[in-house]
């Protein structure tokens, strides 16, 4: 795991369910085949209404269309963020669009559990609402380490809440890593 | 300090004498099942994972339903099935519900109940989010990711942290024009849709007590919308009288101490609440019916693993018995059981069937439908700017299909009373 990522954000809402990060009609494709996955990351995002999409002013495309890797590698969003189903494909098609870390004020279960067991992305909570402090396409650094996200232009720190107990499977890079590198499973 | 029915049964899966909340402990897994959307996925993880140290950890603990993308021409969703159906035949795996043979069953939350893999005080881990709807039965139930069904494929044992309970209480008779789905409604309206997150969603109280296993299942089903890890209640002689029919006799019950602790406690006079709606785009969006009464639908549809069970139709018929619908209204049943009792079980002296197909419904086969949009040839899939009521458990934006679609929840008879006005409307108005 790195410990320092550094990229562009992407704002969202509260309230970001499956549907909106993959919309269901998309779930047929095969998530091994390397060329048909790529399919995840064209659609990632491809569910949120435009007046949504890259707050605060909307109307930015996740993806640039017909492309299948998204400029923004860090999202910053509000409560609840992949509430929903439990897809997989979620956290997939996100990291397939380049997405390297998400920020939220919180998460739902599964889609944490998935991000976090499936070594997709790391999913980080902030400890008061961010979303209001940026705007799409910011440069941010995150410090995993620290628990600290950096605005670049202007240097403005923001805390983050420490994983606790589950930082062990985050920095193995998932749930089998961590298995393998505990002893839980031979490799 | 007592424990809740959830600390009970978790501690006996982790081995544990008791467990705390917030605490991670490593849980043995009495069921695993899945679906075609997940199972291949998680098949080809457990594969690329284990190598040729692949072994399936039990071939008893693992239930297979075919039942999401069934009836669509679709080449990917036709591949997902084939996939499956290598899978277990390959492995030669005891409890796969094969699309197409005569073992088919749909829905896997409500099959699961049907063919008694709900067994009391075990714990079952499912690859969907509704996997919640088998604690109806005094049982753990969640759902979890691929990722996390692949490694319980492999060593039959999932991470868990243990969580806190909430407690809800239904008090009082239920009314006739009343049903889980309206008392579920209001919960969600109360508790916005991360009010339960990482927490255990118990229900308790007399009015539970009257409720049959298909009404119980509609409450456990939705804890998920609230954000919940689970939803649970506890046995009783509706609960052994169901279990029993399906030859299902061996258990463990658990029940809540007096003195087991909960992070709140909810109560509800079930005769002060009304028939209620979530209003687009969120099952939290809780309102009664009588305040958005005349709005006009283009769209009913009853069915889902919240809505297509057998009760479910039958109180539609209620309503619907002798008028004709007036906009389009779609019927999936969500077994194939459910279908055929719909020929068997009668509303005052005819079939529920023909009671859904005189009013001028369009049955389809029972599987998961158009509750979650799914491929283009779906059946009742939303389209354009359709406004839909629906008897399913989520509304969010281009769930049921179209993203410009809006869709109403509501209980099956309110949207039986909305299918023969061609407006939400009032049950009680109908009843
Ligand atoms: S009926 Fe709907 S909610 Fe239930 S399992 Fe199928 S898609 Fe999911």
């Amino acid at each position: 795991m790195d410990e320092i990522i550094v990229g562009k954000v992407y704002v969202l809402d509260d309230h970001i369910d499956t549907d909106q990060i993959i919309p269901a009609a998309h779930l047929v494709y095969s998530l091994s085949d390397p060329q048909e996955a790529q399919k995840y990351g064209q659609f990632a995002l491809s569910g949120v209404p435009p007046e949504k999409a890259g707050l605060p002013g909307g109307k930015v495309p996740f993806v640039p269309p017909g492309e299948t890797r998204s400029p923004f590698s860090v999202i910053i969003a509000g409560e609840n963020f992949g509430c929903g189903s439990s897809r997989e494909h979620a956290p997939f098609a996100l990291q397939k669009a380049g997405v390297r870390v998400v920020i939220a004020a919180s998460y739902a279960r599964i889609f944490y559990r998935n991000a976090v067991d499936g070594g997709f992305l790391i999913p980080l909570e902030s400890k008061e609402k961010i979303v209001p402090y940026f705007k799409t396409g910011d440069s941010v650094e995150v410090r995993i380490k620290e628990n600290r996200l950096y605005r670049r232009a202007d240097g403005a720190e923001f805390e983050l809440k420490s994983p606790g107990d589950v930082l062990p499977i985050i920095q193995a890079g998932g749930l089998f890593a961590y298995a393998r590198r505990s002893g839980l499973i031979k490799s | 300090m007592g424990m809740t029915i959830t600390e009970k049964i978790l501690a006996r899966s982790a081995g544990k004498p008791r467990v705390n909340p917030g605490e991670n402990v490593w849980l043995a897994v009495d069921v695993l099942m899945t679906h075609d959307v997940c199972g291949p996925p998680t098949f080809q993880i457990w594969k690329a994972e284990f190598g040729d140290q692949a072994r399936i950890w039990d071939k008893n603990k693992v239930v297979i339903f075919p039942d999401h993308y069934v009836f669509t021409a679709d080449p990917h969703a036709r591949r997902n099935i084939r996939f499956l159906d290598e899978v277990a035949e390959t492995y030669r795996l005891p409890h796969y519900y094969a699309a197409g043979s005569e073992r088919y069953k749909g829905v896997c939350h409500i099959a699961l109940a049907e063919e008694g893999f709900n067994v009391p005080g075990s714990v079952v881990i499912g690859t969907d989010s509704h996997t919640c709807s088998a604690g109806a039965f005094g049982l753990f139930a969640t759902g979890v990711g691929n990722t996390d069904a692949a490694f319980i494929l492999g060593t039959g044992k999932i991470w868990e942290k243990v969580p806190h309970s909430l407690k809800f209480r239904f008090e009082g008779e239920m009314p006739v024009y009343l049903t889980a789905k309206d008392l579920i409604l209001k919960i969600l309206g109360d508790l916005t849709t991360n009010g339960a997150t990482y927490c255990a969603m118990e229900f308790a109280g007399s009015a539970i007590s009257q409720l049959n296993i298909d009404e119980r299942m509609t409450l456990t089903n939705m804890a998920i919308e609230a954000g919940a890890m689970s939803g649970i209640m506890a046995v009783d002689e509706i609960t052994r009288q169901y279990l029993t029919a399906r030859g299902v006799t061996e258990f463990e019950e658990f029940t809540s101490d007096p003195d087991a602790s909960y992070r709140a406690t909810f109560t509800y006079q079930v005769e002060e609440l009304e028939p209620a709606v979530a209003k687009p785009s969120s099952p939290d969006r809780h309102a009664p019916v009588r305040e958005v009464a005349g709005t006009e639908v283009t769209r009913c549809y009853l069915g889902s693993c919240t809505g297509g069970k057998l009760s479910d139709f039958v109180n539609a018929a209620r309503i619907l018995k002798g008028k004709k619908v007036k906009v389009p209204t779609f019927a999936v049943p969500a077994t194939t059981t459910i279908a055929r009792q719909l020929n068997t079980v009668q509303v005052d002296g005819q079939s529920v069937q023909e009671i859904l197909l005189e009013a001028g419904c369009v049955v389809a086969p029972a599987s998961c439908a158009a509750c979650l949009g799914g491929p283009v040839d779906t059946v009742g899939r939303a389209v354009d700017d359709d406004v839909v009521i629906s008897t399913t458990n989520r509304n969010f934006p281009g769930r049921m299909g179209s993203k410009k679609s809006q869709v109403y929840l509501a209980s099956p008879l309110t949207v039986a009373a909305a299918a023969v006005s061609g407006k939400i409307s009032d049950p009680r108005d109908w009843l």
